[in-house]
């Protein structure tokens, strides 16, 4: 018998349930420890075997944990110890804040306004149009939590205008790559725990880019030397979004 | 017999690298001494996980186009296959690593970029979980391996050789080849990486054809 159908025969597994006595003490478990105990062992049992049906969403969240122990462990690392921590607790608070703000940017559609912009529009358009709606919603929110951040927590920035342009970088690649992933979560129809495992993966390097590229703002290095990693972050963005033109159209069609 | 000449090669690559990989003369190198032999194990994983990965996202784009769930199948599995030599790589790095650079896991790109690949298959494959309805599944989670096979491209064989690693090859370093591997190494190194390769592929079809069987099952029984 599975867990599910003895969860079933739960009434009539328990003793004495036919006399009318026990069957108030099961009504009011406390005055019955023996029966009250059946009934949570029964229903611990119960929890795990369903939490063993659906091993997808346990596996999901430990994943979720590794995840989000390695985006902690890579931001921090790369500060070589002594380096400031301001700067990596800034981009991880950046990174939870736009997953949160895009995980939506898919759910609000309805299926049945999907199948109209179906009928009106090229698929292209429409992803073409969330991320750069998305783009434009992160970069409100990362200027907010910068100026939220650096009037709190005051630090010295040694060239302000690159961190600002490392910033804006920075939404424009977080928006990118969340707006694809979040429309491929969604179609699980999951939670943000979805969303993350599968974009956490994806963001990791873009985070280590920006990082170094911010922290050679803080340092106020000379601004040759941060060239290439804003080459390499228009180049990996550019990739992302044509990735995202060419994948979209079969996502969209369902 | 014919078609699977390929097996019995591999079989026999994989025979002949393990004998002579222990047996075998390998260059007398300080700090690495015999631990060099690891070589013929810790990078064929490597290469094997690569091909394996690639030949899926080959077919997660063949499946966009065609729709077949054949050619689903065949991504699932390679991964499936991939994510164990994936493990192994990680298990005779991490012993490697402990004898020459006296840490299991120091802070070097490469192995982070690997680790960070393995969580991104792992979460191609709860993906799938997540997915009730087979056609979707198959769709989705194609177009999710589309997406992460370059980004696992970048991570282990691009980002690490720009930045400092411990990783010969890496960052500045010599490759292995330029000074430690002589061609007494090479003569077993080749085809250990071309063996477990076919290796790889073989225990993927297997699986394939395992999968392919289940569903035909399903299905008449359906």
């Amino acid at each position: 018998m599975s867990g599910v159908d003895r969860l079933f025969m739960l009434p009539f597994c328990l003793p004495g349930i036919s006399s009318l006595a026990s069957h108030v003490s099961y009504l009011i478990p406390i005055f019955a420890p023996m029966d009250f105990f059946n009934q949570v062992r029964f229903l611990v049992h119960k929890e795990i075997i369903l939490e063993w049906r659906s091993k997808y969403a346990l596996n999901g969240i430990l994943l979720y944990v590794v995840s989000t122990v390695f985006v902690c462990y890579q931001s921090f690392r790369s500060l070589d110890n002594n380096g400031p921590v301001w700067n990596a607790l800034f981009w991880i608070i950046l990174l939870f804040a736009s997953l949160n703000a895009i995980t939506k940017s898919f759910v609000q559609e309805s299926r049945g306004r999907q199948l109209y912009y179906y009928t009106l529009v090229s698929p292209q358009a429409v992803i073409l149009s969330k991320i750069i709606y998305n783009v434009l919603l992160m970069l409100l929110l990362s200027c907010v939590a910068y100026f939220a951040y650096s009037t709190i927590f005051r630090n010295e920035v040694g060239d302000p205008l690159l961190y600002f342009v490392s910033i804006i970088m920075g939404s424009i690649s977080f928006a990118c790559v969340f707006t694809m992933v979040s429309g491929i979560s969604v179609k699980a129809n999951s939670s943000g725990t979805l969303m993350a495992i599968l974009s956490f993966p994806i963001i990791i390097p873009l985070l280590l880019l920006l990082i170094k590229l911010s922290k050679n703002a803080m340092d106020g290095l000379d601004r040759s030397v941060s060239y290439d990693e804003l080459g390499v972050l228009v180049a990996i963005n550019v990739i992302v979004v044509s990735v995202s033109l060419l994948l979209f159209p079969y996502l969209w069609r369902d | 017999m014919r078609q699977n000449w390929w097996k019995v090669l591999g079989a026999i690559l994989l025979l002949y690298s393990v004998v002579a990989g222990f047996l075998g003369d390998v260059p007398k190198l300080f700090i690495l001494h015999e631990t060099i032999r690891n070589l013929y194990f810790h990078v064929p994983m490597w290469f094997s996980m690569t091909f394996l990965y690639f030949i899926s996202v080959v077919y997660s784009i063949k499946y966009l186009s065609s729709g077949k769930p054949e050619h689903d199948f065949m991504a699932v599995e390679s991964v499936n296959v991939g994510i164990i030599f994936c493990l192994f790589g990680l298990l005779t790095g991490m012993l490697w690593a402990n004898v020459t650079w006296g840490d299991p896991w120091p802070s070097d790109p490469k192995l982070n970029g690997s680790a960070i690949a393995t969580l991104m298959y792992l979460a191609y494959l709860v993906l799938r979980n997540a997915l009730e309805e087979e056609q979707k599944r198959a769709k989705i989670s194609a177009l999710y391996n589309v997406f992460a096979f370059p980004i696992m491209i970048v991570l282990l064989f691009v980002l690490p050789r720009m930045t400092d690693s411990l990783h010969p090859g890496n960052g500045g370093n010599s490759t292995f080849s330029d000074i430690d591997m002589d061609n007494q190494m090479r003569r077993v190194f080749y085809p250990a990486v071309l063996g477990w390769i076919l290796i790889g592929t073989w225990v993927m079809t297997l699986r394939y054809r395992v999968r392919i069987l289940d569903y035909e099952d399903k299905n008449i029984s359906a």
